[in-house]
């Protein structure tokens, strides 16, 4: 099978490109399936099924391997996320300290579920476990960026602020 | 060299960093070139000082003067008054829990004041990006000396007689280990530093790894020297987006100057380290699991023996071992096995590093000998409990944990004694509960924690957590049935004696202790439908006190259910049908009319 991704033209690389990129960066070095993964995954943003096929047939591996570690690993996503990743952490301290019902806010503002996309692609939620800043619990983390000490009354404020950032990138 | 009459260090650790340090930092660097400091006043960028709740922290030297919480607003005040003008800001000082008293200098901080610090000696101390601050305390000395004075089997026997035990949770000796992987013949070995830290309450391996890490790498050297190993994996999590950049900045450096790769120290040893990123399964923090991830593979545990010593990465010999233990073994080489042995338990020689979270004041990391009291722990270094609430317990130990009851306060925290009363020492996390968290509710947390990180590999994990999940549920609803509680117990001793691996079988832990501390508490949700701590909203019910309530209609604007109705200047009642229990009225009531039952 040759790739069947149909890159968009104008797109600065295509999907097969990429994928062969980065199988070409990790070529024989031993156990590099997850590090290969991580790499397409954030370049394309998710691993749909044609995605995982070309992983496979570049890395000489069946599609059930590929498929298996994927679905195996939370951050491994087959559906396409959002620009901001809002992820509401449920680790203990953060539960102990009222960080379901931050999220239970964040689904009521967004009109979304726990491992839904809003309409407009611009923000996922997600529920994780443990950030490492329990020590500032109840957190969040969108993208990269920390959010601690929590108060239900920040949760409008934060999906305002996002908005405004991709109004402002997008002018 | 240049010299600087103050060194201000600013900690850029996960917590401080989402608190606001680089606007911190960003606005020091303005104002000192300002005013023309920049070659006076050198402001060091650390890892984490472990008090995240003060954070973001700012330590001048050489005075020792401790700045919290500080803000963008403060950084000016800081410059005029304190670097010009010698005169401490008093405004941000910390000042306890209580207003009057502000402490000056950090080492009179009760947070700070029971604590003995060995892993994390560095963090909050150095530049976690320059090897030349590291290498400035005694940095690779240990390996130098290992290199050049020790034997490999010299070294196994002292980390033996320090009686150092892993601080990934198991408490596994260490040198021992590194003797049965010393002892595997293999032309290949492989150091595997586990720096997976699933525990949720757990953050000391992240802090090491961005305030600390050549402490690490040099520990992983050592190790592959002692065992005869030249390369090395460190397994970190993806959500540790920091740490992954400092290791690899450490990693880069360390080559350059030839403490990794060919030759070190021009001893013929040859050591080198590659990072490998989970992606979020919390079995991979379990070592089988984690070799089979760093294989590339689906991370499944797989029945020992043969232990990873013996047949561990790509079937080779293996060690793996958690970055807090890794972070010991420098300090031990250097200071000698006696010294390391002199601190300590009959059997849990050093400190450990606990996680500070929860219904408590002084949140963060602490380090503390082995044997110290939890009261010294909550009371001493943490400060109480807020708003004059209860403690209830300590959950020690994650998902494989228990919970400790106020009544063992002052046992002393060692890995035989938490064993004594049916808990364990994990990996350090430590999440205080008050009389607001229901004990129930929090070992169905973990059920569902561990039935959601069950590989599914063996049934008694995979169907036996969700059956315990299932009555745990049940019973939060107010579904519960007297036979419920014999049912938990029988599963959970099926469990903790059939499941492969250990998530399977400790994940009972957290219901058998609740279970027996916390008993009162499940008969009360079985028999009289109730909550005791009102946390479970199916037997919670909202009600206004007629006698309190001023009709003022607060609470029936916020309703999000329009579940309360009435006459202004009349009292307002709520329509339990409609009622959701989010609890809104109850926070915006001004006459605390509105309680929960
Ligand atoms: C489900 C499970 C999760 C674990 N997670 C971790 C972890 O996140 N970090 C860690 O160091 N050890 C973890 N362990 C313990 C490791 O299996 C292993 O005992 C440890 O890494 C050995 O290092 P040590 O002897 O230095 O503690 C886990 C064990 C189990 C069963
Ligand atoms: S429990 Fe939420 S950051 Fe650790």
């Amino acid at each position: 099978m040759s790739c069947q991704c149909q890159g968009k033209t104008g797109e600065k690389e295509s999907k097969c490109e990429i994928i062969d990129r980065v199988v070409d960066k990790y070529q024989g070095q031993e156990g590099s399936m997850i590090p290969v993964l991580h790499e397409v995954q954030q370049a394309i943003g998710y691993l749909p099924e044609d995605v995982q096929a070309y992983v496979a047939e570049k890395m000489g591996v069946p599609l059930s391997e590929v498929y298996g570690v994927v679905s195996f690993y939370a951050l491994f996503t087959t559906e396409p996320i959002g620009k901001y990743k809002i992820s509401i952490c449920l680790g203990t301290a953060c539960y102990v300290k009222g960080s379901g019902r931050i999220l239970e806010e964040f689904e009521k503002k967004l009109g979304i579920k726990v491992g839904e996309t809003t309409e407009d692609g611009l923000f996922t939620l997600e529920a994780c476990r443990c950030l490492g800043a329990c020590g500032l619990a109840p957190v969040l983390v969108v993208n990269e960026n920390v959010h601690g000490r929590l108060k239900i009354t920040d949760v409008p404020e934060i999906i305002e602020k996002y908005r405004a950032m991709s109004r402002e990138e997008a002018s | 060299m240049e010299f600087y009459r103050s060194h201000v260090l600013v900690c850029t650790g996960t917590g401080c960093a989402s608190s606001g340090a680089p606007q911190i930092i960003e606005q020091l660097k303005k104002e000192l070139k300002d005013k023309g400091l920049e070659k006076e006043i050198k402001i060091v960028e650390t890892g984490c000082f472990g008090f995240c709740e003060t954070g973001p922290i700012m330590v001048v030297y050489p005075e020792g003067t401790f700045y919290c919480r500080v803000k963008p607003d403060d950084v000016k005040e800081i410059v005029e008054e304190h670097f010009i003008k010698g005169r401490v800001v008093k405004r941000i000082l910390y000042s306890g829990n209580t207003d009057e008293v502000k402490v000056q200098e950090f080492e009179d901080i009760d947070f700070f004041k029971y604590q003995e610090r060995i892993a994390l000696t560095n963090s909050g101390q150095i530049n976690p990006e320059d090897i030349e601050e590291y290498i400035g305390n005694d940095g690779y000395f240990a390996l130098g000396k290992v290199l050049h004075e020790m034997t490999p089997l010299e070294v196994i026997e002292e980390v033996k007689n320090a009686g150092l035990r892993g601080r990934g949770g198991a408490g596994f000796p260490t040198g021992l280990k590194w003797q049965f992987a010393y002892n595997s013949q293999g032309d290949q070995k492989y150091v595997v530093c586990n720096a997976d830290e699933g525990d949720p309450g757990a953050f000391m391996d992240r802090s090491v790894l961005e305030g600390d890490p050549h402490s690490v790498l040099e520990a992983m050297a050592i190790a592959g020297y002692a065992i005869g190993a030249n390369q090395g994996y460190v397994y970190c999590r993806a959500e540790y987006p920091i740490a992954i950049e400092r290791l690899n900045i450490a990693i880069k450096q360390a080559r350059e100057r030839g403490l990794l790769g060919k030759n070190i120290f021009g001893k013929g040893f040859d050591f080198d380290i590659e990072i490998r990123l989970g992606a979020g399964a919390f079995v991979c923090g379990e070592e089988t699991a984690l070799l089979a991830s760093i294989e590339g593979k689906r991370g499944e545990p797989r029945p020992r023996p043969p232990f990873p010593a013996v047949e561990g990465l790509w079937k080779k010999p293996t060690i793996i071992n958690n970055v807090e233990t890794l972070a010991n073994v420098r300090h031990i080489i250097l200071k000698g096995a006696e010294w390391f042995a002199s601190i300590g338990t009959e059997n849990s020689k050093g400190t450990k590093v606990f996680a500070l979270a929860g219904k408590i004041n002084n949140t963060g990391l602490i380090e503390v000998p082995m044997g110290t009291t939890l009261r010294t722990i909550i009371y001493g270094i943490g400060g109480g409990i807020p708003d004059g609430k209860a403690f209830k317990a300590a959950q020690l130990g994650g998902p494989s944990g228990a919970c400790i009851p106020a009544e063992h306060l002052d046992l002393e925290l060692d890995y035989d004694k938490l064993k004594s009363i049916g808990a364990m020492m994990g990996s350090g996390g430590m999440i205080i509960l008050d009389e607001d968290n229901c004990m129930v509710d929090v070992a169905r947390f973990f059920l569902e924690f561990t039935q959601d990180e069950s590989c599914g590999k063996c049934p008694p994990c995979r169907i036996g957590t969700k059956r315990m999940l299932e009555i745990l549920t049940k019973i939060t609803e107010g579904r519960g049935e007297p036979e419920d509680i014999e049912n938990l117990e029988t599963l959970a001793s099926t469990i903790q004696n059939t499941a492969l691996c250990a998530l399977g079988q400790t994940a009972p832990n957290p219901v058998l202790s609740t279970l027996r501390y916390f008993r009162d508490e499940y008969e009360a949700h079985i028999n009289e439908k109730r909550c005791p701590a009102g946390v479970c909203k199916s037997l919670l019910s909202f009600v206004i006190d007629a006698d309190k309530c001023r009709g003022c209609g607060l609470c029936a604007r916020h309703c999000p259910a329009d579940a309360i109705s009435g006459k202004v200047k009349e009292p307002f009642v709520i329509d339990q049908d409609k009622c959701t229990k989010c609890g809104t009225c109850m926070e915006k009531c001004k006459f605390g009319a509105i309680s929960k039952k």
